[in-house]
Parts: C-alpha cells; structure tokens; sequence
C-alpha cells in the first residue's frame, strides 16, 4: 500500500517536475544503454557537437513556443497559431532580406514587431471580443499561413546569393560560447520569461486569471491586459522560432515551416505538467517536456525509425501521459487517496 | 418567438452570404452563373463535406475532433495499397476502412468519455497517430485501377445544361440527407443536443450521455474515413499525406455554417451552406486566375466574422 510509504517519496513525486524528469531520464538512459556514442562530445574550433547538443539544438524552435504557450496555457487559453506565424515571421524577413536593401537590425525588429501584433490580435479576440481561445487562434492558423504565402507569392524565397545572408545564417548555424546560437536564445528567453514572472506579480497574475477569471478582475487584475500580453508574447515567441527556422533552412517556406509546432508545443506544455484547464503553470517543465519531445524523436531517428511514422509513439506518450493524470484513470487503480 | 428567430440568424446570415458571393461572382466573372459550376461547388469538395457533417455532430455534443484530416489520409493509402497491392475487391476495403475509422473514433470518444479526459488533447493524439499509421502502410502515394472506380466514376446525376453531379457529390448529399433526418427526427439527435447544450443537465434528465458521446465520436470517424473513400474516387489514387490540416477546414465550414462551437446549438444545414460558401470562394479565386492564398485568406475573414455575429448573438439573448 503506498499510503505507508515514507513521507518524503510521496512529496517528491508529487512534485510538478518529477514525472517530466523521469521521463527524460528514462528516454536517456535507454540512449545510454543502446547507444553508446550518444554521448560522445566532440569539441572542433572551440564548439560542441555531438547528440546531446544536437538535441538541445534542434529542440530551440520547440522551447521557445512552449515557453509561450505555456503563458497562454495557465490563463486557460490555447494558442494554435504558433506555426503560422512562424511562417509569417520567416516570410516577413525573407521577404525584407531580399528585397530591400535593409540591415538585419532593422530586419528582425521588424519580423517580431509583425509577430507580436498577430498575437495580440488573438488576444484582443479572445478577451475583448470573448471567442473561445481555440477558435480564435484557429482563425489565425488557417488564415496567417494564407497571409504568409500571399506576401511571398505562394514561392519559397531562397537566401542563397544575399548579401545579409551570412548575418541572417548566424541566427541558425552560429555558434555562441561553443553551444549553437538556437541554444543560447532559448536559454535567455527561457530565463527572462522566469524572472519577469517569478520574480515579479506577473506570474501570480497570469495564474489567477486562469484560476478564476470573473474572481481576478473582481480583486482588481486587468485581466484582459494579462490575456492579451500572454498572447502576444507567445507570438513573439513564434516569431524568434520562425526567424531561426528561416535561418535553419536560409530560406522561407511559407507551407511547410512550422505546420504542427503549435501542437507539438501543446504536448510540451501538458507533458511538462501544465494542466490544460489553466492556473499554475511551470515554465520548467515545459522546458524538460520540450527536450523529452526532441530527445524521443532524435532517439527514433537514431535506431531507424522513419520520420514519417515518428508521430505515432508522439501520441502514445501524450495520450498515455493524459491518461495518468486523469483522475477517473487514477482512480480505477488506487480508490481513496487523493493524487 | 423572437428567441426562435434569433436563433434562426446564423443560418439566415450564411445564407444570406452564399447568394451575395454567388451572385457577385456571377455578375463580375463571365461565365461563373452556370450549371457546370453549380456541379463543381458539390463535387470539388464532396470529401470535405463528408468530413464536415461528421464534425457537425461532434460540435454540436460540445466536443472537437482534430483526428479528422488524418483518419482520410490513412484511409486513401489504406484503401489504395489493399486495392492495389493485394488485390482485394475495393466494396470489402472500403468496409474495413470505415469499420477502422468508426472504431478509431469510437476509442477515442471512450477516452473521452471514460477518463474525461479534454476532447482537443485525445483527439489530437489520435491527429499523430492517424497520421503516422498512414505512413507506416505506404511512405508514397499509390494509384488506383479497378474496373469498380472506373465504373463509379462514370456513375453521374444530370442537373441540365450537360452538367452532372459526380458519384462522390451525390455520395455527399446522401449522407446529408441521412445525418439531417438522424439530428432531427430521431432520439439520437435529440440526445446530441441535449449533451451539447449542458452535460451536467441531459446526465440529470437520465439521457444516455457515455453513450452519445462515445458514438459521435464514431460517427465522426466513420465520416472521415468516407470521406477518405471519396477522395480516392476522386483522384484514383491514394496518399499518405492527402487530407493534412482537413478537419481545420471542417471545423471553418461547420462555424459557417452558423453551429456553435459551444455546441447544442446549429445543424448539418447550415454545414451544407458552409461548404458551399467554401467551394464558391475558391471557384471565384480559380475563375478570377488569383491565387489560391487569397481564397484561404477570405475563408479565416468569414470565419472570424460569423464568430463574431454569433458572439453578437449570444450578447443580446
């Protein structure tokens, strides 16, 4: 019987981050075991390479939306936008690189302002006009990508013999203190978006409308303010994505970036252990559910499994991760106890 | 009274769209006011509509289903690489294939419905699943030749003027027919609004609640995988990747179409409006030689525009 368990076990796997953390460890320690070269790192001019940075390489884009979605998520919204405006926010600096003569400091201002904005329109929907987070971010998803592939004339634009290009190629291929560039973004943004809201009111905010909207604004939170700032933050999100994906490929692929990020974000955010329903919210663990996804998905990559077919054990874990954290499934098993 | 005819503005204001789009076109475009398009609006898209009146009924229980594109995409590879490659007749493939997409869908309404576990998370688990099983059949796409297709695709409905409605088309409006008679006239349908209107309530009302919902799941996954069979009518081939982001386009025509997202409130007439609005919009951008993008564009414009009308509505009730 787990109720004789000592207390310390039970506090430590009812801790938000544990189950996210064995998961990792367990995909880790399978890649430990049958891999033997996973984690072999190779240091070559004064940079890291080797599984385990390609991992965190690769999970950036995937980091950062669940880093705002996450936001989003524990004020009981949803964003399904995010891909799209990855794609607009490539398209948008595609666009800008080639065709103008400007810099990319006025570049990437210009394709995060862009982001931002698409948003804050999904914000305004939601807490101005009252749509359902699905619905509204939905109409952003069908209609940003057509937005993106009619700036770009339904082409994809090609950063091949641009002179920004090399700048642009950095974002991606760069490499800063030895990590990838991709690795150091999500890092900042990551600790940025901790402090601003652990270390200020805006996290408590942010819960407490997610917790009991009608309850928040009654205790004096713009609780519109805070749905419509989470939603444009994750739209700046999208946007750094969008920019590094651009860069990734050094081109903009306005029907293929980003198609189902927004939904591999969701799982990140659920697996890491933000409930869908809102309130508390764990940066951290979308962080950990993020690099789970990545590290799953190099490891299929790894013994062979195609690409294609990869979404198949995606949804296994995520409906299986569903499943332990519904009550009426705990339930069946351990009647009496509270989770 | 006026509650009823409130209710009844959704439905009047698509309608009230088709015929301006349709009549725009058809005084701006020479040559749109035919019976050749009218043919096109039904049989350009029957598959979506297939797809979109199962997704009526999952909307109207309040539920959501995002495994819809990705159930037709497993289903056309199915059907093609079992007609194809092992030589079975298409009428017992086809029967599998629905059999599966009713049963994938019904899983998920057990998912759903067992462990309450949010309609949007199951469902798209099983939008990855669908799809990734697509691809464990067949990485490519795979044509079709069988005397029953070549058969069936001679199978059409003269609606004057030469024009005729293709066997899909006429696969799509009997269905129609069929889910309009089964919402309004029979218990089922009345459990379905009732379920959508208040969960809590049709549960006190003593309503069969698991079961509904647990079935319109199914009949939604059946509608998908027809909706499959349709598109490999359609185009004589099977592919892996066909279908991607349709239940998107579903959940848009449904909206259109005046049903509520909330549920409990709408019907599959007004999703007929809808896919015709959307097969008008991308004729007009096919007749007008503009790019396709355009046509997506002017679909996430309409959309946001019934939302509003129906939030709108909700206000003022």
């Amino acid at each position: 019987m787990t109720t004789d368990r000592p207390h310390w076990s039970r506090r430590v796997t009812a801790a938000r981050l544990f189950w996210p953390l064995v998961g990792l460890a367990a995909v880790l320690a399978f890649n430990a075991l049958f891999t033997p070269t996973f984690f072999h790192l190779e240091a070559r001019d004064g940079c890291l390479y080797g599984s385990p940075v390609d991992v965190l390489n690769r999970g950036a884009i995937g980091v950062l939306l669940a880093i705002g979605m996450t936001l989003v998520v524990a004020t009981g919204g949803v964003d399904l936008s995010v891909g799209s405006v990855m794609a607009i926010s490539g398209a948008v600096a595609a666009l800008m690189l080639t065709q103008t003569d400007a810099g990319l400091w006025l570049v990437v201002p210009c394709a995060l302002g862009v982001s931002v904005l698409a948003g804050a329109l999904n914000g305004v929907l939601v807490s101005l006009v009252g749509v359902q987070p699905i619905v509204a971010t939905l109409i952003l998803m069908v209609s940003g990508r057509g937005v993106a592939r009619y700036l770009t004339g339904e082409k994809v634009v090609a950063l091949v013999d641009d002179d920004f290009s090399p700048a642009f190629d950095y974002l991606a291929g760069g490499h800063f203190l030895g990590l990838p560039l991709p690795v150091t973004i999500f890092v900042v943004v990551f600790v940025v978006t901790a402090l601003a809201v652990r270390r200020t009111a805006l996290g408590l905010f942010i819960e407490s409308v997610g917790a009991n909207e009608a309850a928040s604004r009654a205790a004096g939170v713009d609780t519109r303010g805070v749905k419509i700032a989470v939603y444009a933050f994750s739209g700046l999100c999208a946007g750094v994505a969008g920019l590094i994906d651009a860069s990734n490929i050094n081109a903009a692929d306005t029907v293929n970036a980003g198609v189902f990020s927004e939904l591999d974000a969701i799982f990140a955010v659920v697996v890491g252990g933000t409930a869908l329903s809102g309130g508390r919210f764990t940066l951290a663990g979308s962080l950990v559910g993020a690099l789970l996804l990545q590290t799953l998905l190099t490891t299929m990559y790894t013994f062979g499994v195609d690409s294609d077919i990869a979404p198949v054990p995606k949804a296994l874990v995520i409906v299986g991760v569903c499943l332990l954290r519904s009550e009426a499934f705990r339930g069946r098993f351990r009647r009496g106890q509270a989770a | 009274m006026t509650r009823i005819a409130r209710k009844r503005v959704p439905l009047l204001a698509t309608a009230a769209v088709l015929v301006a789009l349709f009549g725009g076109a058809s005084l701006a475009l020479e040559g749109f006011c035919s019976p050749f398009v009218v043919a096109d609006l039904f049989s350009e898209n029957a598959f979506l509509g297939i797809a979109a009146l199962g997704t009526t009924l999952v909307i109207l229980s309040g539920g959501i289903d995002l495994s819809v594109g990705s159930v037709v995409g497993f289903t056309t590879i199915f059907t093609a690489t079992m007609i194809s490659d092992h030589g079975a007749h298409p009428l017992l493939v086809w029967g599998a294939a629905l059999a599966l997409g009713a049963g994938f869908g019904a899983l998920m309404g057990v998912l759903i419905q067992a462990f309450e576990l949010p309609p949007f998370l199951v469902t798209l688990g099983g939008l990855f699943f669908a799809r990734g099983m697509a691809f464990a059949v067949k990485k490519e796409s795979a044509s079709i030749d069988h005397p029953l297709y070549d058969t069936l695709g001679e199978v059409a409905l003269p609606i004057g003027g030469g024009a005729e409605l293709s066997f899909t088309a006429l696969l799509f409006l009997g269905l129609f027919v069929v889910v309009l008679a089964v919402t309004n006239h029979t218990r089922f349908g009345r459990n379905l609004y009732a379920l959508g209107g208040d969960e809590g309530s049709a549960l006190l009302m003593g309503l069969p609640v698991a079961r509904t919902k647990v079935a319109v799941y199914a009949c939604s996954g059946f509608g998908a995988a027809l909706a499959g069979v349709a598109m490999t009518l359609y185009t004589d081939s099977g592919n892996p990747v066909s279908g991607m982001a349709l239940e998107l386009d579903a959940i848009a025509v449904v909206v259109i179409g005046g049903t509520l997202l909330t549920g409990g409130v709408g019907g599959v007439g007004g999703t007929l409006l809808g896919v015709l609005i959307y097969s008008t919009i991308y004729q007009i951008t096919y007749f007008a030689n503009l790019p396709a993008s355009l046509a997506t564009l002017t679909i996430g414009a309409l959309l946001l525009a019934f939302i509003i009308l129906q939030r709108a509505i909700a206000h003022a009730s």
